[in-house]
């Protein structure tokens, strides 16, 4: 891969070519989990769904930026620089979460159900 | 002047003064796109914190909602635009090669993906404004008559204030206000805030609904009494997140048309391909972010 990458540098002299046949080998891989995450949609196993599309979603993510948009070849900078932002996100979504739920079910009576729900099993 | 130095001093066309060499001019942009990316992500990102706080409280929203978005038309989006993705990025492989044949086939198929979806989006969304699906207070609240599933033995919400009297506001007392003892207001049929449930399209919704239990069979499940509570929230978040994201593909739509003047004027070749290159990694963004929503709206 190293020689054939330094071959390509020879000819080019910024940016990394990706052959052609490793982006359709990465669109057949993105079009085969589309339809794996239909089929695994159909199944009901309650949470698990949720965290089986996504992990799908995950995956189909990666295929994108590491071979269509050329990060497993790029510099790593840029690598930092998205997962940063990625990294982000996650901490703002977890951060948010941590009182989704938490707050006066009995203020606003059937306005938010999975409150209602936590306070009749703790038995308020 | 030595070899080298006579080499790096080379002109190029595409080298803009300020730059020593196209590998800074290439790398600098390309450290430029990566970091708009990261605000793009950032974007989306806080709309995907409202999704999961919302969802959190409300997954029953979530689950019935999902039943009225099509998901044959959002697969068949995914597929449209992880193909479009594929094109682009042959695109840029051509570019690179300064093969400009392909890069033009590439753009015009990378172009018909995108015009492809947005063409199904345009019927998914229309389909949504016909059934009067509009996200927050516009929930249902459109003329009777533009809407086949409405039933026009409901009242219209937000049409019901018009008949009260205003009061004059020099006035002091009861006696000279004028009102009647018997005075024929209606009572407001929205709950005080702290008692109902957010959102007053429900509460309007309700008025009269069990007195005409005759009609109840014409109503459509989106208004009938399994509808839960807030049921437009889901459109909300719905309607924000495509829409924000069809918006990107139109302004990508921009992008493709405008590389596409540029392949056939012949501004690209092996030595520059950075604006293909940049605009391959927008489009790929924008594929990126349909491959978590499509899951996280349709497949629920």
């Amino acid at each position: 891969m190293a020689s054939e990458s330094s071959q390509h540098e020879a000819h080019h002299e910024v940016g990394h070519v990706v052959p052609v046949r490793i982006l359709f080998a990465t669109g057949m891989g993105l079009l085969a989990l589309t339809v794996l995450t239909v089929v695994a949609a159909s199944f009901d196993v309650g949470n698990l769904n949720i965290w089986i599309a996504l992990a799908i979603a995950v995956l189909k993510g990666s295929l994108v930026v590491m071979f269509f948009m050329h990060l497993r070849y790029d510099r790593p900078f840029h690598g930092v620089v998205f997962v940063t932002s990625l990294a982000f996100v996650a901490l703002f979504i977890s951060f948010a979460l941590t009182d989704t739920t938490e707050y006066a079910g009995d203020l606003n009576p059937g306005d938010a159900p999975k409150v209602v729900e936590k306070l009749t099993v703790l038995g308020e | 002047m030595t070899a080298t130095e006579a080499h790096a001093h080379e002109h190029h066309d595409f080298l803009a003064h300020h730059w020593d060499t196209p590998e800074q001019q290439f790398e600098a942009g390309k450290l430029g796109m990566w970091l708009f990316l990261a605000t793009e992500v950032l974007l989306f990102g806080g709309l995907f914190v409202g999704y999961s706080v919302w969802r959190g409280n409300h997954p029953e929203l979530f689950k019935f909602g999902s039943q009225y978005l099509d998901t044959t038309m959002g697969a068949i989006n995914t597929v449209v635009l992880i193909l479009s993705s594929l094109t682009m990025a042959w695109a840029v492989t051509c570019a690179q090669r300064g093969n400009r044949k392909g890069l033009i086939i590439g753009l015009l198929l990378t172009l018909a993906g995108a015009g492809g979806f947005l063409g199904i989006k345009y019927v998914e969304y229309s389909h949504k404004f016909h059934e009067g699906w509009f996200p927050g207070a516009y929930f249902y609240n459109e003329p009777p008559e533009q809407s086949h599933t409405w039933d026009e033995n409901l009242p219209v919400p937000g049409a019901v204030a018009a008949d009260i009297p205003v009061p004059d506001t020099e006035a002091r007392t009861i006696e000279q206000l004028g009102f009647p003892e018997d005075i024929p207001v209606e009572t407001s049929t929205v709950a005080p805030p702290a008692e109902g449930p957010s959102g007053l399209v429900e509460n309007a919704l309700d008025v009269d609904r069990h007195e005409d239990e005759h009609v109840e069979h014409q109503i459509h499940a989106l208004q009938s009494e399994d509808r839960p509570a807030n049921a437009h929230m889901f459109f909300n978040i719905y309607f924000m997140m495509t829409g924000l994201h069809g918006l990107h593909v139109l302004v990508g739509v921009g992008v493709m048309i405008w590389l596409l003047i540029g392949a056939v004027k012949g501004r690209f070749n092996e030595k520059y391909f950075t604006p293909v290159d940049l605009g391959g990694l927008y489009w790929h963004i924008v594929d990126l972010i349909w491959i978590f929503l499509f899951p996280l709206f349709y497949l629920i």
